[in-house]
């Protein structure tokens, strides 16, 4: 599920969000107003927020708490038929393109994690190891190692393995998975494909077939070993607004085929330590935090690459404040650090310039730090056979226990 | 690291030990061994792996007409009438490191086995050669029990031959004679645990602690460091540790938790709370704990349920 190779040209109006190429106006910040207006979803405002709260009774995730999911299809929905006593299933992915993931990758595996906890309810998570092989020209082995390993750091998120399924496209694709694909498949002409996804006629068909296996894990009839009589059960898929697009396209074919739509909840683009309008790329190391750095590596790039809003001079920054708009620090405590009160108090303190650049990222190093090691403690303790266990196709008795 | 067949040839030969060997399929049993080497002019030993009550482990290797009483043993060792059985198939693997049908005086060569105690029959003194296996059932290799002395001595073993025939009363007055032979610092190993599944799932037998296990039970640990993991404080005979050990995992909460707490009471808080400081840690204490074990808690019931997966795999429906 992750971005494929730039296909589309740039467009000369504002921004660009597809699967494959996120870039904002002029080299700016992404207007993520437009950008929801533009693809037609809608806002998750706070009332979704206390709704969730008062349905799950627990605090509502941090992410929701902070605005990082920030924009849905039909949650509402699932929220409606959840409240009738009718659950949904959860549906996620990754492409995996790489061995080294970072936190930007994570989050929304943490996300799903919190959800699946809430509510109580299911989740396959698909590796698109044929995506990869295709896009990333690996081979089918590299492409299949890949996706075991990135189970390994999936699976330390958390997830229940009496309520999750973890399935790559090579291991997977054929019965009842293959039939929804043909049906879907059946409901997409060419010139929509290359509408939605930009090929071309250099793209080979391998390309072109793709998009249905990332459709149909919306369909309940797609696993039959675990909702083998639950044709009615609504998902719910968790992911970043660049795959919008995507699941535009399946909430299309949805209804022609006589399923439910899946409902979506989106999140906002991880920023790259030097800045929003910086990429994150598997080849600069300096752009991201890596779940395999150790604290030593975290100190070193906060304090060296993090792109700050502080001033350059502390007098400037006592008389000035900090520019929080974007201040990488502040942007990613945003995303981890769970105490609100701390938080406002550090926002404050920091945009008013009585606390220092220092002291913000010092704070970061520690809550990442946190982080990664919980992530490397709990990686440590997946095995192969785990993973086996995960990806075995086998019923889920007690998934919505 | 278990000894292979190759590294003790190598090692007998750079001991420049006499010996010469014989390949052959694989054989289970003396009467098969013999069938291949039975004709060389040598004699065929017998070697059994045996168990007190006390799980002290003991190797008795005899010449294959040695008249071999485990009573009187048992008797002579100092362990009692019922003292001794054979070992079971887990422990060869475990701390021989060979399979069924391979128990040979070699096999003390391993780390794992330092505390097996060696029993030989000094019947191979008189013998010109004896056959025993290399580690291995595809070979048997003969030598002198002179040059078997050359090998032990090499490896820190002091060798010595008993009459294993011999039944000298053992009484108030007649202490046991093969007494010395018990070891004596065996650390006390509890019948080997339920061992994680590992990579190498090929074999009938589930190796020892293999390497993922043991950093799953590491990984419960409380270790701020995660350079620790690859160490293990494991006991001489490397049971392989549970993943999903109910006491390391109670361990781990319990040292979180007691962390907080201590980090909760201190002067200030005790005078900022007084009476009411109880209540006041205790909430805080679930605040900030209940994500990390509920974590803890489903690393360890997937560690369960993988453990109960691998063993549903290899699960034999019950005969009709």
């Amino acid at each position: 599920m992750e971005k494929v190779e730039d296909q589309n040209p740039q467009q000369e109006e504002d921004q660009v969000v597809n699967p494959w190429e996120v870039s904002a106006k002029d080299g700016g910040k992404i207007d993520y107003d437009k950008l929801i207006d533009k693809f037609g979803c809608q806002r998750l405002d706070q009332s979704f927020v206390d709704r969730v709260q008062r349905l799950t009774s627990r605090p509502p995730h941090v992410f929701l708490r902070r605005g990082v999911f920030f924009a849905h299809r039909d949650f509402n929905d699932i929220l409606d038929a959840y409240e009738r006593g009718q659950k949904f299933y959860l549906y996620t992915g990754r492409g995996p393109s790489s061995e080294a993931l970072h936190l930007g990758h994570l989050i929304p595996f943490m996300f799903t994690k919190y959800l699946q906890d809430a509510f109580k309810v299911p989740l396959v998570i698909q590796l698109t190891d044929d995506e990869k092989c295709m896009w990333k020209n690996l081979s089918v082995e590299e492409s299949q190692r890949l996706a075991r390993e990135n189970a390994k750091d999936i699976i330390a998120c958390g997830f229940d393995i009496s309520k999750t399924f973890i399935f790559s496209d090579f291991d997977y694709v054929g019965g009842a998975f293959y039939k929804n694909m043909v049906k879907v498949a059946k409901c997409v002409t060419y010139n929509k494909v290359v509408g939605i996804f930009g090929f071309t006629g250099e793209d080979h068909i391998g390309k072109l077939s793709f998009p249905p296996v990332q459709a149909v894990p919306s369909f309940p009839s797609s696993f039959p070993h675990l909702f083998s009589g639950k044709d009615d059960l609504r998902c719910l898929i968790p992911c970043a607004i660049d795959q919008d697009p995507y699941f535009r396209m399946t909430r299309d074919v949805a209804p022609r085929i006589g399923y439910h739509k899946p409902a979506l909840i989106e999140s906002l683009f991880f920023p790259a330590l030097q800045g929003e309008t910086g990429k994150m790329s598997a080849s600069d190391p300096n752009s991201a935090i890596y779940v395999t750095d150790s604290a030593k590596d975290i100190k070193y790039k906060v304090n060296k690459h993090a792109f700050t809003g502080g001033q350059e001079t502390i007098e400037k920054h006592r008389q000035y404040g900090a520019n929080l708009e974007v201040d990488i620090p502040i942007k990613y405590l945003n995303f981890f650090l769970e105490d609100d009160a701390e938080l406002e108090h550090i926002k404050k303190e920091y945009g008013a310039g009585r606390m220092l650049t220092g002291e913000v990222k010092k704070r970061l190093i520690e809550v990442l730090t946190e982080i990664v090691e919980r992530h490397r403690r709990a990686r440590a303790a997946v095995t192969d056979e785990m993973v086996d266990a995960f990806m075995a196709v086998r019923p889920l008795p007690n998934m919505f226990d | 690291m278990a000894y292979s067949k190759d590294q003790l040839l190598a090692r007998l030969k750079e001991l420049q030990i006499e010996f010469s060997q014989y390949e052959h399929p694989v054989v289970l049993t003396v009467e098969a061994q013999a069938k291949y080497v039975g004709n060389l002019g040598g004699a065929l030993s017998k070697n059994l792996f045996l168990k007190d009550k006390k799980h002290r482990y003991y190797v008795v290797s005899a010449l294959a007409d040695t008249k071999v009483d485990l009573k009187v043993l048992s008797q002579r060792l100092g362990l009692g009438k019922g003292g001794l059985r054979m070992a079971a198939e887990e422990a060869l693997v475990e701390i021989l490191k060979v399979p069924l049908g391979c128990v040979t005086p070699f096999a003390v060569v391993n780390e794992s086995a330092r505390h097996v105690s060696l029993l030989l029959d000094q019947g191979f003194k008189a013998q010109e050669y004896c056959f025993f296996h290399p580690l291995s059932n595809d070979m048997s290799i003969s030598l002198n029990a002179h040059c078997l002395d050359k090998f032990l001595k090499s490896i820190g073993r002091d060798p010595s031959y008993v009459d294993l025939e011999a039944n000298p009363p053992v009484g108030k007055d007649q202490p046991p004679d093969l007494a010395a032979f018990v070891p004596s610092d065996a650390p006390i190993l509890s019948d080997l645990p339920v061992k994680a599944p590992t990579q190498d799932s090929t074999g009938k037998h589930v190796s020892a602690a293999s390497n993922s296990a043991a950093v799953a039970a590491k990984a419960i640990k409380p270790s701020g460091n995660a350079q620790n993991v690859k160490e293990k404080p494991v006991n001489t005979v490397q049971p392989s540790i549970p993943a999903a050990d109910a006491g390391n995992f109670v361990e781990e909460l319990l040292d979180r938790a007691s962390a907080l707490l201590l980090s909760e009471i201190s002067e200030d808080s005790i005078k900022q709370h007084s009476g009411q400081l109880g209540a006041e840690v205790a909430n805080n204490i679930k605040k900030c704990l209940r994500e990390d074990l509920k974590n803890l808690a489903t690393i360890f019931k997937n560690t369960a349920y993988t453990e109960g997966f691998y063993a549903g795999t290899r699960y034999q429906p019950k005969r009709l």
